[in-house]
């Protein structure tokens, strides 16, 4: 377990962000902004003509890190207290989740949830109490 | 054009997220750890991203079009069903034990860190099984 520092101004800033994101990419191109729904269209396209603007996206995702750098002259402190095996079976699960449960945090939590889903609110109640429990289980019941 | 937006896009959501402290897992499994080593910081994310979409989604689908595209491509589905809400709890396992959801760790790619690149490995390869699995029973259920 690695102990993190409450960070509401600089967390606050980012959900800022990630929200003025999701508005930009619907006025734009009338997208909502699911991380799930873009990295599957790009590793299982479903049609050509999408897979351009979501490889510009994810292109534009991942120099997200390097921004911030530029702006307050830190990368973003990736820490992780879990073991490499959890990750990747961590990894696999949240895939096969995501894909049947037709969005994950970005997608339902903020751009459904925002337009009043029923569907993604429902969602989000699922995932944030399934994701409660394992973290209790994995840290206070087989690790304490 | 619509590259260019698109990339814009990404980029805002990705500075978000790096600054939010939604790709970083220890931060992400504290925030769900009420019971011990807890961080709220990300009420705040989650706060901030839906007070700006919600209020930039109706300020926007006032609109006709979005800029780049004829119509606004919202899902329509209200189903709640036993998908939705199964695949929604074995997300929530996965970011437990991970503590990676799919928008958090897409932008940390950006760092290089091998962490990062294993789970989203491993999420690629649950998003193409779950699709595989779904392509058969489609199949299956076409058949019979």
């Amino acid at each position: 377990m690695i102990e993190t520092a409450f960070t509401p101004y600089q967390s606050l800033a980012g959900g800022v962000l990630i929200g003025l994101a999701a508005v930009f990419l619907m006025a734009t191109m009338g997208r909502v902004f699911g991380a799930t729904g873009i990295l599957a269209g790009i590793v299982a396209p479903s049609s050509s003509s999408d897979l351009g603007w979501r490889l510009a996206l994810f292109l534009g995702m991942i120099t997200g890190p390097a921004a911030m750098l530029l702006l307050t002259g830190e990368m973003p402190a990736v820490q992780v207290p879990v073991s490499m095996p959890m990750l990747a079976v961590g990894g696999v699960i949240v895939g096969v989740g995501v894909t049947y449960g037709s969005g994950c945090t970005s997608g339902h939590g903020v751009c459904g949830m925002a337009r009043l889903s029923p569907r993604s609110i429902a969602a989000t109640l699922a995932f944030m109490f399934s994701t409660g429990v394992t973290v209790y289980v994995i840290r206070h019941v087989i690790g304490g | 054009m619509r590259l260019i937006l698109s990339y814009i896009g990404g980029l805002i959501f990705g500075l978000g997220i790096s600054l939010s402290g939604m790709a970083n897992p220890a931060k992400v499994l504290n925030f769900f750890d009420i019971a011990g080593s807890w961080d709220p910081s990300l009420i705040f994310v989650m706060g901030g991203a839906l007070i700006v979409t919600f209020i930039g989604y109706r300020l926007v689908m006032r609109r006709e079009a979005p800029v780049c595209d004829k119509q606004f491509h919202v899902p329509s589905s209200r189903t709640i069903d036993a998908k939705l809400i199964g695949g929604s709890l074995v997300f929530g396992v996965g970011w437990g034990i991970a503590g990676f959801c799919p928008g958090g760790a897409l932008p940390a790619i950006g760092t290089g860190s091998v962490d990062v690149l294993v789970f989203c490995a491993a999420l690629v390869v649950g998003i193409l099984l779950a699709k595989t699995l779904q392509t058969r029973a489609a199949a299956n259920a076409h058949n019979n």
